[in-house]
């Protein structure tokens, strides 16, 4: 359980008050227009960004106060995802190994987590040489060597064309659903949530919206969600 | 920012603020009241604010012209041209003096074109030849940076003024001339900052009453008169000036010269003014251009025949060249780590890194001097001094290469570094070192040439078994072997270019995205 409590985030005038709790394994799309905090929200929860007040915590132990790289949480940002001067494996390979030094087995298993995202053998490239997909993938393939219960997507796949994109979500799912992660995905797309499979959660107004199954949610839209969608 | 980044990058620059203040703290704890200054001391401050003042003046307005034309037109080997104009920076001062010699000097080809024609014979030595050889060297760094200003100019204005049929005089009245009034006096200020502590062009074509600098002063009291009450005093005086000027630069925004290119163009469709533009860009050129030729013509015959000695010095100039830039290139490096890291500390670190801009090198020479002496013989220590010296000054030009580029690689990597826990040595060796290669090939390019054609502090403490390379040059010079001192001149070119191309070259080598 990823538990916000009374968190509060604030920036010069500008605020953003929540206070949920998301479900182990839970598969939550963030949704809600551009500068509400959504970003801020999962930079938060990462840990790049300090609470105003509040507390966060995972199974019960309090990590809002850990470095990002202690934290339950792998991230995957909107870009910048990986270091260019390095291959594909040695990217993925920090996510096992933060000094990139792996012994043999490590190597193996990077090579295996290259292999479980679709790019077996192109380990060598750099990321100059692969697509955006694969660069995506890349990252993929480093979330799975972090090994953390918690993956945060910032907009990751925003760049990809519409059959990309599903194709990384579709991965995403298969993913997480292996290794039992919750996952948090922030998305403009209400069709992502949809594609997620899990629940979405509404950021708008300062504050942020019980997570509710992602049909539902479409189906049957909030205020909230409604305005950002405008009538369909 | 990890916090050992912060510690080592605050000791770095703590070192070098240690060392400027020391050495002048030194400096300063042997000189004398104001009385021990000569008659002769006060034409030297008067002299060396009104050469310097005028260098600026003429470089910043004759460079007008040039950056307009190279603004203006288009023509092949225009980028080259402009790439030239940035290389002044890291001529030897030595190499350029000989250069001038050879075309203004005695027996130069002015003379040679004069006499023929039966004209007066003209004189390089004196206040004007000081003048000339800085207009040398900085009338470069006035046209880059004012072509950067008319580069700020938006397209659309001149478009729009095009569109109107606005042209001539009018054209610059309403568009240009603004631009210069927001330009000039930064350039100017720089160009009058780097001529107050000018040490070997007095050396070499000035000196005598009439055209002595401070720094020329320091050195001759130190080596002829051993007077270092005089010394410390001048170099007070030195200080004061330079401190004065820098905390005006301050105030007055100075452009920034390096890396500049010709990024885009306004170029004039029209034929008007052509002419002048062509002659400014052809005498310009030829103004620059035409000292280096003629000391190649000069020295290249004679390379080969360069004695021992020469060959010796080059080699010694090598190590101290060496030594410096890997001494700049450490503190510079340790102390962009921590100024990129931002805060109280990073904004201390970094000012303390830039307050060698305020040191000169003579006034740290002598501070040095006066320290030194009492345990070691000068000339033993004159290479580790000179390497020493040589790396400080050139700490500020590193920093204003790194900073930028640690602090681009934190903001696009450091979300990304801190969530994979790449912390210490790693971040330094996976992310940071990789992604500033090219700066730092920069900077120590930068710092090696600097290094490599320094003739200011060397001059105070060697002696003849101690000189590097420029030293030779200039004794060979002083001596009158002009053959040799051309030949020397021009292997001191080629190794402070190679010395620049090869770490600049390190730094760009298959980079990525």
């Amino acid at each position: 359980m990823l538990t916000l409590d009374n968190v509060r985030l604030s920036y010069d005038d500008w605020h953003l008050s929540v206070d949920m709790e998301i479900p182990a394994g839970a598969r939550v799309a963030i949704l809600g227009p551009s500068g509400a905090g959504k970003s801020t929200l999962l930079a938060a929860i990462a840990g790049f960004l300090p609470l105003t007040t509040g507390r966060i915590l995972w199974q019960g132990q309090r990590i809002d106060t850990t470095p990002p790289a202690a934290r339950p949480v792998a991230t995957i940002f909107q870009d910048n995802n990986l270091f260019p001067h390095l291959t594909a494996a040695q990217n993925a390979g920090l996510g096992l190994r933060p000094n990139g030094r792996l012994s043999g087995p490590e190597g193996d298993r990077v090579k295996a987590a290259l292999a479980r995202v679709g790019l077996d053998g192109m380990g060598d490239r750099k990321p100059g040489a692969l697509s955006g997909g694969q660069q995506s993938r890349v990252a993929l393939a480093r979330a799975i060597l972090q090994d953390r219960p918690i993956l945060a997507l910032d907009e990751p796949f925003s760049a990809l064309g519409p059959a990309l994109k599903d194709e990384m979500i579709d991965l995403v799912k298969d993913l997480a659903t292996e290794r039992e992660q919750t996952v948090l995905m922030i998305t403009h797309d209400p069709g992502d949530a949809v594609r997620l499979g899990g629940s979405g959660a509404i950021v708008a107004d300062g504050t942020v919206s019980v997570p509710v199954e992602a049909e539902t949610l479409l189906s049957d839209p909030p205020p909230e969600l409604r305005a950002y969608l405008g009538e369909r | 920012m990890s916090n050992t980044y912060r510690s080592f990058g605050l000791a770095a620059a703590f070192a070098v603020a240690a060392l400027v203040g020391g050495t002048l703290l030194s400096a300063v704890s042997v000189s004398g009241g104001l009385s021990a200054l000569a008659p002769g001391d006060w034409a030297a401050i008067r002299f060396t604010l009104w050469q310097a003042a005028l260098s600026a003046l003429i470089s910043v307005a004759l460079a007008i012209p040039v950056a307009r034309a190279l603004a203006r037109r288009q023509f092949p080997g225009q980028r080259l041209l402009i790439t030239l104009l940035g290389a002044p920076f890291i001529l030897p001062t030595i190499v350029a003096i000989l250069g001038l010699l050879m075309v203004f000097g005695r027996s130069g080809w002015l003379n040679a074109l004069g006499g023929g024609l039966h004209l007066p014979e003209f004189s390089i030595y004196g206040a004007h030849g000081v003048i000339l050889a800085h207009v040398f060297f900085n009338l470069p760094l006035a046209t880059r940076l004012l072509l950067q200003g008319w580069q700020s100019i938006p397209e659309e204005r001149l478009r729009l003024a095009q569109s109107l049929g606005i042209r001539g005089w009018t054209l610059f009245r309403l568009i240009e001339a603004p631009m210069l009034r927001a330009v000039c006096p930064g350039a100017a200020l720089a160009i009058f900052l780097i001529c107050i502590s000018s040490f070997a062009i007095a050396l070499t074509l000035g000196g005598g009453p009439r055209a002595t600098t401070i720094e020329l002063a320091i050195y001759q009291a130190v080596r002829f008169d051993f007077d270092l009450g005089r010394a410390g005093l001048l170099a007070m005086m030195q200080l004061a000036i330079t401190v004065t000027a820098t905390l005006l630069a301050l105030r007055i925004a100075i452009p920034d010269s390096m890396g500049a290119g010709m990024d885009r163009r306004i170029t004039s469709s029209s034929r008007d003014g052509i002419l002048p533009d062509t002659l400014a860009i052809a005498a310009a050129s030829l103004f620059l251009l035409a000292p280096l030729a003629a000391l190649a013509v000069r020295g290249l015959p004679h390379v080969m025949e360069l004695p021992p000695a020469v060959w010796s010095s080059a080699m010694r100039s090598l190590m101290v060249a060496s030594a410096s830039t890997l001494f700049c290139v450490l503190l510079s490096l340790a102390i962009a780590l921590a100024a990129a890291g931002g805060g109280r500390r990073g904004v201390l670190a970094e000012t303390l890194g830039m307050s060698a801009l305020a040191a000169s090198p003579l006034v740290m020479g002598i501070g040095l001097f006066v320290l030194i002496r009492p345990v070691q013989r000068p000339d033993l220590a004159a290479l580790p001094v000179t390497a020493l010296v040589n790396g400080i000054m050139a700490v500020p030009f590193a920093l204003r290469a790194l900073i930028p580029a640690v602090a681009r690689v934190e903001r696009d990597y450091g979300r990304l570094a801190a969530s994979l826990g790449l912390t210490g040595w790693s971040r330094l060796r996976l992310l940071i070192l990789p992604r500033i290669r090219r700066p730092l090939g920069f900077a120590a390019g930068l710092a090696a040439a600097l290094s490599m054609g320094d003739l200011g502090v060397i001059a105070l403490f060697a002696d003849g078994e101690s000189a590097t390379l420029p030293l030779q040059v200039y004794r060979l010079m002083s001596s009158y072997r002009m053959d040799q001192a051309s030949a020397g001149a021009l292997l001191l070119l080629l190794l402070s270019l190679g010395l620049f191309w090869i770490c600049d070259r390190g730094g760009r080598k298959d980079v990525d995205a």
